[in-house]
């Protein structure tokens, strides 16, 4: 650690030149930090999906409607614990860019299988209690300033009621919080009977069931003996893992992953090139002083981890404060402003942030170093 | 000795000395303009992506088309139109007439599931039912492959994006639809729009797969002259009979890429900018060390006699020239890699996919190089005026 | 070398030769050379003559083509390049033409440099550059910058790094040959002082007269051989 004062001094030569190089070390791993928690919000889902949930919906696509009736058929399946039914309802709050997702489900059922959205028992009871009862995430109570109390109007663009009104009402009763960082807390759930009598047409038809089997490792096979079951009936079903639904979504999207990865390589490529840069410069300039610190009795070991330890100490830096600032934005919120279900700074970004960090820093300054190693005392000094 | 040419020759003779030293310092020239070629390529990358969506949009829309739906609905798939609605849409006056009537044609929309080639995981996939104008409507289709379906049967021609981008959709195959097998009888083209992702099929076969009796859900006409909607539009908002929404396809389609085409732009110029910031520092890091490691050569001319303002202009200039060069190699880099490169991406008015190519425009390539040169010049301003503004004693003595 | 014949550096039949591209200089051919301990010697000789390649090899800075280098008692010429560096360390002090001070360490920590190789506890190696600053007399430059130092007083702190871990040996390299005529006076009194005084050997390269006149012993260089008389 005593050199640690030598390394830092050394840095202070070109006090300029330092800066700037570490200030792009520093937009390179802002953009990095950043990039991670927007690929996460449009991959969200597929983490925090329920491994021993599955999917079942209508074989054609998603938007095809399935009987109520399939429940109890489905609970009846061998490997089955419990099945849940959700709906889309797709209204519009407002105006459509206040996107969000809402469902009419079977609260207390709902809540157990999905024990991620936390509601208080004071809460749960209300909802119960009140047949237009809803709950909402905290995630959009807050971007809307929402209350416990609140009568939330919403615009059905599908549902239309009994008697033409397109407009639905519901009393606010709960708001859930997420178990974890990446559970969705953007979506609204209210009372799947208040929706089935209010609505004029498609009674008795649900979006999607969600199912809880006993075993994970058997998700293929039960998933076989769902379609199996509704094979050949006016409905057929597809059921497929949780986690791989929501992946087959992202994939419509595109391959968002692919493309970020694309871009923070590209950064960082350049970005690697302008830091090793200033590290060849640094010691090219310093060939004399380098052979006096070898005159004076530093290995060539000793140097060559001197201009590592510089590369090392100017990243590690660079790539903190960036780390730290893409950590800033993004807690700042959803850019997206709503199309995101979440947004968040993941932590294992934070820690290939800084493997990251380790590797540029080496690859910066590994051929300088080498060439201070390598440097001949004799010759270095005659100059 | 004052006067305009002695100073651009002083700029010149500058200029040449530097760029004659430029070799010397090929590292850090070389990481500048690589550094700003990545930028431009990325810049130009990512929004290729919202104008080859836009693209899309606007090869769909024909200046003379409308579209019909349900008051009230936003996109196709909410809305929903009698039959005896769509007769009477096609009665309006304003609308295109030849030997077979109105052009006017009432579809269905509906979707399907069918693997993607690239992910194999299943997406989203339209799939219409026409009317026999439907192809009068579009001016543009054309069967590039095998033959139109026969009407009243099973098959269906599929778009040129849906074959690309979907497996088991060329001719001779057969998709899924209740429980029957319907083939796959040819391939259709229109002009590089929307309907190139789409599947389409008799109308009058697909509404009783999907008991949908004699509805449709849009109405896609041609009027017989632009200038005819708004005598179109009035004769049907003002029909007691009617609840209808009509617009010009080209805003139905601008108000569906909308938010896609905000999202990307969006996301792409955030990332352009903060990767400008990285750009501009690098430049800077470039100019500074190509001043200071000629700080005694540029102090020399000026205690020669040069004046000032050139040695600024000179290194600016030289910063310029790295960023253009780097600006060109980054589009160059970009319409290379990225123009024409296919791709889907989810439509959210239709929830379906919409295959769409990457578009490098000309306009994007000049907005990237001109972003470009914007970077050389902050990036070789302040060298510049550090350089002429440093005493020249000091600047000779240093070593 | 036997002990008691008080000789510090023993140098036999010593060749160096460069190699330019495909050509080969012969610096220094078949020479010999013996310094007791506490000798001040003056190594003169014109330009190109191999002075400071000839003390490079005593200083273990670079290795000889041939020969044998011996200094207090240790085969300097048979260790590896790790050895000799912390050999150099612990018995060689290095004084430069010009000064070679790193522009971005203050005058204590440039003094303290050396003792970074050394264990001592950070305290410890305050002490001692103190020490040694003061007895280069500049206690009240210590944390002065070099770039705000003149000539005469970086010297001053070369040679307080070059003593500062109390070595056997300091080898100087034109000490005097930046700086004036005044300055230059003060240095040779230090290295005098330090030679007569604290028993240092000094081996000193230089092109002044007055210079070499200061030391006990002045030998010549001439085309790779020494003698003891200037040729002319």
């Amino acid at each position: 650690m005593k050199y640690l004062y030598l390394v830092w001094s050394n840095l202070k030569r070109k006090k300029v030149r330092t800066i700037l190089t570490l200030l792009s070390i520093m937009v390179a791993f802002l953009l990095f930090g950043y990039l991670a928690a927007i690929k996460q919000g449009f991959s969200q889902g597929i983490e925090v999906a329920g491994a021993d949930r599955l999917i079942v919906r209508h074989k054609i696509s998603i938007i095809q409607l399935l009987p109520e009736a399939y429940e109890s058929r489905i609970e009846q399946i061998e490997g089955i614990e419990d099945a849940v039914h959700q709906t889309w309802f797709g209204g519009v709050y407002q105006k459509p860019a206040n996107f969000f997702a809402q469902m009419p489900v079977k609260p207390e059922e709902f809540l157990e299988m999905y024990p991620e959205y936390l509601l208080s028992d004071e809460q749960k009871q209300a909802w119960l209690s009140t047949r237009s009862g809803a709950i909402a995430g905290r995630g959009i109570a807050d971007r809307f300033g929402w209350k416990v109390g609140d009568r939330i109007p919403i615009n059905a663009t599908i549902w239309q009621r009994e008697g033409g009104e397109m407009t639905w009402e519901f009393d606010l009763v709960g708001i859930y919080d997420g178990a974890e960082k990446g559970t969705d807390t953007s979506q609204f759930l209210f009372r799947y009977d208040f929706f089935d009598e209010s609505r004029q047409n498609g009674k008795g038809l649900i979006g999607w069931y969600s199912v809880r089997i006993s075993d994970p490792d058997q998700a293929a096979e039960v998933a076989l003996k769902i379609d199996q079951e509704f094979a050949n009936s006016p409905a057929e079903t597809k059921a497929e893992p949780e986690g791989a639904f929501v992946q087959g979504f992202a994939n419509q999207i595109g391959n968002i992953g692919f493309i970020m990865m694309s871009i923070v390589a590209a950064v960082f490529f350049t970005i690697l090139l302008v830091a090793g840069n200033t590290m060849a410069y640094a010691v090219r300039e310093r060939t004399n002083e380098l052979a006096v610190l070898k005159a004076i009795g530093f290995t060539d070991r000793g140097v060559l981890g001197l201009v590592l330890g510089e590369s090392f100490l100017l990243t590690f830096l660079g790539g903190g404060i960036g780390l730290g600032l893409a950590w800033m934005l993004v807690s700042m919120g959803d850019p997206t402003n709503g199309a995101l279900p979440v947004f968040f700074f993941p932590t294992r970004a934070l820690i290939i942030g800084i493997v990251l960090i380790g590797l540029m820093a080496l690859a910066a300054g590994i051929l300088p170093a080498l060439q201070a190693q390598r440097l001949q005392i004799a010759d270095a000094l005659r100059r | 000795m004052a006067g305009p040419f002695n100073w651009l020759s002083q700029i010149a003779s500058i200029t040449k000395f530097n760029l004659q030293t430029l070799p010397q310092r090929m590292g850090s020239s070389a990481a500048a303009i690589f550094g700003i070629a990545g930028v431009v390529a990325v810049m130009v990358g990512v929004l290729s992506i919202a104008q080859g969506i836009q693209r899309t949009m606007e090869n769909s829309a024909s200046s003379e088309n409308v579209i019909v739906l349900r008051s009230g609905a936003d996109t196709e798939m909410m809305s929903g139109l009698g039959g005896d609605d769509t007769k009477i849409i096609s009665e309006a006056p304003g609308l295109a007439r030849n030997e077979n009537g109105a052009v006017s044609s009432p579809e269905l929309f509906v979707i399907i599931n069918l693997p993607m080639r690239s992910t194999g995981t299943d997406a989203n996939v339209p799939l219409r039912g026409i009317s026999r104008t439907a192809m009068d409507v579009r001016e543009k289709f054309e069967i590039v492959e095998g033959r139109l379906f026969e009407w009243g049967l099973n098959e269906v021609i599929v778009g040129v994006g849906a074959k690309i981008e979907f497996s088991g959709l060329e001719i001779g195959s057969t998709i899924t639809v209740a429980q029957e097998e319907w083939p796959v009888v040819g391939i259709f083209e229109t002009g590089g729009g929307l309907a190139e992702t789409e599947i389409w099929v008799d109308g009058a076969v697909l509404q009783p797969v999907y008991r949908r009796g004699n509805s449709y859900q849009a109405v896609y006409a041609r009027l017989e002259s632009e200038d005819a909607f708004q005598e179109f539009k009035d004769a049907l908002t003002s029909d007691p009979r009617l609840n209808v929404k009509p617009m010009r396809e080209a805003d139905y389609y601008e108000s569906q890429s909308a938010m896609l085409y905000k999202l990307i732009t969006g996301l792409g110029t955030l990332i352009a900018i903060i990767m400008g910031c990285g750009a501009v520092f690098g430049a800077l890091n470039t100019m500074y060390t190509a001043v200071s490691s000629r700080g005694r050569e540029i102090a020399t001319l000026r205690a020669l006699g040069f004046h000032s303002s050139p040695v600024v202009i000179s290194v600016l200039l030289e910063s310029l020239l790295l960023a253009l060069i780097g600006g060109l190699v980054g589009a160059g880099l970009a319409w290379w890699a990225f123009d024409g490169f296919r791709a889907t991406t989810l439509n959210w008015s239709s929830f379906s996919q919409v295959a769409f190519a990457f578009d490098v425009s000309p306009l994007l390539l000049t907005r990237g190089i001109i972003f470009a040169m914007i970077i050389g010049l902050i990036g070789g301003l302040f060298p510049a005026v550090r350089a002429a503004r440093q005493p020249v004693s000091s600047a000779l003595r240093e070593l | 070398m036997t002990e008691g014949d008080g000789l510090l550096v023993r140098l036999e039949n010593v060749d160096k030769i460069f190699k330019r591209g495909s050509e080969e200089i012969h610096v220094l051919g078949g020479l010999d050379l013996s310094i007791p301990e506490g000798e001040f010697l003056a190594l003169m000789g014109p330009s190109g003559s191999g002075k400071s390649t000839l003390l490079n090899l005593i200083g273990g800075l670079d290795r000889p083509s041939q020969g044998t280098i011996d200094v207090g008692g240790d085969r300097i010429d048979k260790l590896s390049s790790r050895r000799l560096a912390s050999w150099r360390a612990r018995h060689v002090g290095l004084v430069f033409q010009f000064y070679n001070l790193m522009p971005v360490l203050t005058a204590q920590k440039n003094v303290e440099l050396p003792l970074l190789l050394t264990h001592l506890s950070r305290n410890q190696r305050r002490k001692q550059a103190a020490i040694a600053l003061d007895i280069v007399g500049l206690s009240h430059r210590t944390g002065h910058y070099p770039r705000t130092l003149s000539g005469g007083e970086q010297q001053r702190v070369g040679i307080a790094r070059a003593i500062v871990t109390d070595p056997t040996l300091l080898l100087c390299d034109e000490p005097t040959g930046d700086l004036d005529r005044k300055s230059g006076d003060e240095i040779l009194d230090l290295l005098q002082a330090l030679n007569r005084e604290q028993g240092k050997t000094i081996v000193m390269v230089t092109h002044d007269i007055h210079a070499a006149a200061r030391a006990s012993r002045t030998l010549y260089l001439n085309k790779g051989r020494l003698t003891t008389e200037a040729v002319e």
